[in-house]
């Protein structure tokens, strides 16, 4: 056992955190925290942040060397999970480096590898994934989203959720019902939409915590050469289920925590009225504190798993729940400590740390939604990593 | 014992539930956060018609004269419509400590105009410190005969934005004092505070203001204890109606919701929230109760204090428990504005807040248990 990590992954992480102090404006992670950054200079830090990683060879970090990456290993690539979590760094490759190029590289044609992945690494094209549906959430197999044969084309109708990145992205990666005659799983494809295509509308939601990027997509008619699946057709989601060598350690949320609660620390320790009067509160943080370490250790046990060849699917689940739940617990500690004041709304005077963690409190209700809900997770555990019998 | 309601409870709830449902439904509700004033006069108007503002108010001053229970049953009708304005301001705010501590004269002026909805009133305690006790009032008065000059700032003051009169909590050197402070004078300045309800919270900053004496200089503190419990009562019963909503409207949506061929509130991972969420509500609810049972029959002083603490400690947090459960249910629709569960997620932390959270009543308990 060993709780270090190798000289090269120190050295890796060192200069990582040199490249993102010269990268970032130096307020860069309090402010956007704070909810301080338009979007036109959250947009310009993204792009500029952007090409700089695709110049060091780091935007596709864990792609193949032959597709334009470094083949970096697992735990290096948690490493830039958490590095660039912590420091709030804005863009990087997104859903088109962490799944679809992936996918590409395993399933595509050479074709499409050679159309589509150089410009991903270079930052040149973004991806968003379109998946989910309205009435198809957790049990995603139900989507009912079309792409019909016509000849050399497929006619795409119906409308995708909850999608990130949309209103940049140049191609999604759409999953859709190519036989609406077989079992659910058994026909769905997936298939490569440039976003400008004509019917493609892209709808900003209007979530709770104001979020900039998560959109309904929807889908008139809209029509892409039958080239443009990825894989086999009908075994989309089965190709969607092999994920298991990507970056899945869950330390982005951990190390989104840790720099929460050092930052309530550091409030506590400059205004005594947080925890003066409040001895429970001091007990709340070292419990935080206590369970970020452990949220580090269940989430560096994935790539520490997948680096010697295994697939460590429970071990993953188990740092998805954990991570979400504690990113709710953070928020309540904000809440709880901040006091009369942790109510008032980003930006005003009497908003303690300027509100965010009321920003914080409502956008945590996600965690433990998106990207699979708690309920799910657990069922996971339960019935693929313990084996227990489904009900 | 009995813990039901009696026959005029009933009427009162049941009337209160069809008005409100008719009159603030969730389209009103939404409006008012948009809206600069946050309340309806029509609504108001309405409500004083029905004699809610005037429920605790003696007939001989225009009002009902019901008591504080048959109030607490109201109040949870009204946190269960979330309804917007100065309803709690006016009553807990402005009625009760006239009540508690005016003049015959102030009770006469006011207190019908209050029943009447001529009237909005609230109460100015908390300041930049946040506390909710003694030491925490620093806002300066002078008194000279029955007219107080007050200099100071007030936090977190509910709907002073629309308040004709304030019954602010200031200081002398005898101690505590309050006095009546109409709004429209150039000593008051008020600004709206973002919250995270999109409610009406607002600072309050007095320069030289002018009021009226509320009891006797040095005697505010005296006022205002039965004052804070009954309005530290009033936020759990309005939290037990809210939480039993969101319960109600979690509960329809499992119900409904389908995903993998079946309601998700088949699944036991769902059910046993809908189980702990009801849990919750019912425990929030008896222990309001019995704070407000105490407060309305007179119970031993004590008693009384301690039963007031427990009921906000409790319902602070297990209503919070549940609004989270009602949002976990919803799934991502519960994090679109366009769904209602999320409205009752907001409001449910100002209330947990006012009057104390949960550490500050707990610390109350601790204190009364000797420890
Ligand atoms: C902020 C945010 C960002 C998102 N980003 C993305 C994204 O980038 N890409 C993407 O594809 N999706 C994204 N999503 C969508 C997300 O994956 C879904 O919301 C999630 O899978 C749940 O689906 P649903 O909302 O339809 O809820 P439902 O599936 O309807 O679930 C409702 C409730 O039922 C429970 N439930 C459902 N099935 C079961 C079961 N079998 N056993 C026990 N309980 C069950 C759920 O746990 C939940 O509590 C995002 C969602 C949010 C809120």
């Amino acid at each position: 056992m060993e709780f270090t990590f190798t000289p090269e992954e120190e050295r890796f992480r060192h200069e990582l955190r040199t490249f993102l102090a010269a990268q970032l404006p130096a307020d860069w992670s309090e402010r956007d925290f704070l909810g301080d950054v338009s979007r036109d200079e959250q947009r310009g830090v993204d792009d500029a942040v952007t090409r700089a990683l695709a110049d060091k060879g780091w935007l596709a970090l864990p792609w193949a060397k032959q597709f334009g990456g470094l083949g970096a290993g697992h735990v290096q690539q948690a490493i830039y999970t958490e590095e660039t979590a912590y420091t709030r760094m804005p863009g990087g490759g997104g859903a088109g480096v962490a799944s679809v190029g992936p996918s590409i590289q395993r399933f595509g044609t050479r074709a499409q590898q050679e159309q589509y992945l150089p410009r991903t690494a270079a930052g040149l094209d973004r991806w968003c994934t379109l998946t989910v549906e309205d009435d198809a959430g957790s049990d995603v197999a139900a989507m009912q989203t079309r792409a019909v044969r016509d000849g050399d084309e497929y006619v795409i109708s119906g409308a995708k959720t909850w999608v990130s990145g949309a209103e940049r992205a140049t191609y999604g990666l759409l999953a859709a019902r190519t036989d609406a005659k077989a079992a659910p799983q058994d026909g769905i494809s997936t298939i490569i939409v440039p976003m400008d295509a004509a019917g493609v509308t892209v709808r900003p939601l209007d979530t709770l915590a104001g979020e900039r990027d998560l959109s309904e997509v929807v889908f008139e008619d809209v029509r892409v050469p039958v080239q443009n699946v990825v894989g086999r057709e009908n075994a989309g989601w089965y190709q969607m289920q092999t994920a298991s060598d990507l970056e899945r350690s869950g330390v982005g949320v951990i190390s989104t925590a840790k720099a929460n609660i050092e930052r309530l620390v550091e409030a506590a320790r400059d205004d005594d009225s947080l925890i003066a009067r409040n001895p429970s509160a001091r007990y709340e943080l070292a419990d935080r504190w206590i369970e970020i370490q452990v949220g580090f250790n269940v989430s560096y046990r994935v790539p520490h798993l997948q680096a010697q060849g295994q697939q460590p699917d429970q071990e993953a689940y188990e740092a998805k729940l954990y991570g979400s739940e504690l990113t709710q617990r953070v928020a309540n500690t904000g809440m709880h400590l901040l006091g009369l004041a942790a109510q008032a709304g980003p930006g005003g005077r009497y908003a303690k740390l300027a509100g965010a963690f009321s920003r914080e409190y409502l956008r945590a209700t996600a965690a433990t939604v998106a990207g699979g809900t708690s309920e799910i997770q657990r069922n996971l555990i339960a019935q693929r990593g313990l084996g227990l019998p489904r009900d | 014992m009995d813990l039901g309601l009696n026959e005029q409870q009933e009427l009162l709830k049941n009337a209160a539930r069809e008005f409100l449902e008719n009159e603030c439904p969730e389209s009103h509700v939404r409006e008012m956060e948009e809206d600069e004033r946050g309340y309806s006069p029509v609504l108001w108007g309405q409500m004083a018609e029905q004699g809610w503002q005037g429920l605790l108010i003696p007939e001989q001053y225009g009002g009902v004269g019901f008591d504080f229970l048959d109030l607490t049953v109201l109040l949870e009708e009204i946190g269960r419509a979330l309804v917007p304005g100065p309803y709690m301001s006016t009553v807990l705010g402005g009625a009760v400590p006239i009540i508690e501590g005016g003049s015959e004269d102030q009770k006469k002026e006011f207190l019908p105009k209050i029943a009447s909805g001529e009237l909005i009133f609230t109460l100015a305690l908390t300041e930049p410190s946040a506390r909710f006790d003694e030491q925490g009032v620093q806002c300066a008065a002078t008194v000279s005969g029955n007219d107080v000059t007050l200099n100071g700032t007030k936090l977190f003051v509910s709907d002073a934005n629309v308040a004709d009169y304030m019954v602010v909590a200031a200081r002398t050197g005898k101690g505590v004092t309050l006095a009546i402070v109409a709004k429209d004078q150039p000593g008051v300045t008020v600004t709206s505070i973002q919250t995270i309800a999109r409610d009406k919270q607002c600072e309050v900053v007095l320069k030289d203001a002018k009021g009226q004496l509320l009891g006797a200089e040095g005697a505010g503190w005296a006022i205002l204890e039965p004052v804070i419990q009954k309005y530290t009562v009033a936020e759990a019963a309005y939290l037990v109606g809210l939480a039993q909503m969101d319960f109600e409207i979690a509960v329809d949506y499992a119900k409904e919701r389908v995903q993998f061929g079946r309601p998700i509130g088949s699944f036991q991972a769902i059910q046993h929230k809908c189980a702990d969420m009801v849990t919750d509500v019912d425990g929030s609810r008896f222990i309001t109760y019995k704070a407000a049972w105490c407060i309305a029959s007179g119970q031993p002083a004590a008693d009384t204090q301690m039963a007031v603490n427990m009921a906000k400690a409790w319902t602070s947090e297990s209503t919070r428990r549940v609004v989270a459960h009602g949002q976990q249910i919803h799934g991502g629709i519960g994090f679109t504005k366009d769904y209602k569960i999320q409205l009752f997620y907001r409001r449910q932390k100002r209330a947990e807040l006012a009057f104390g959270d949960a550490d500050h009543h707990r610390e109350l308990v601790a204190q009364q248990l000797g420890i």
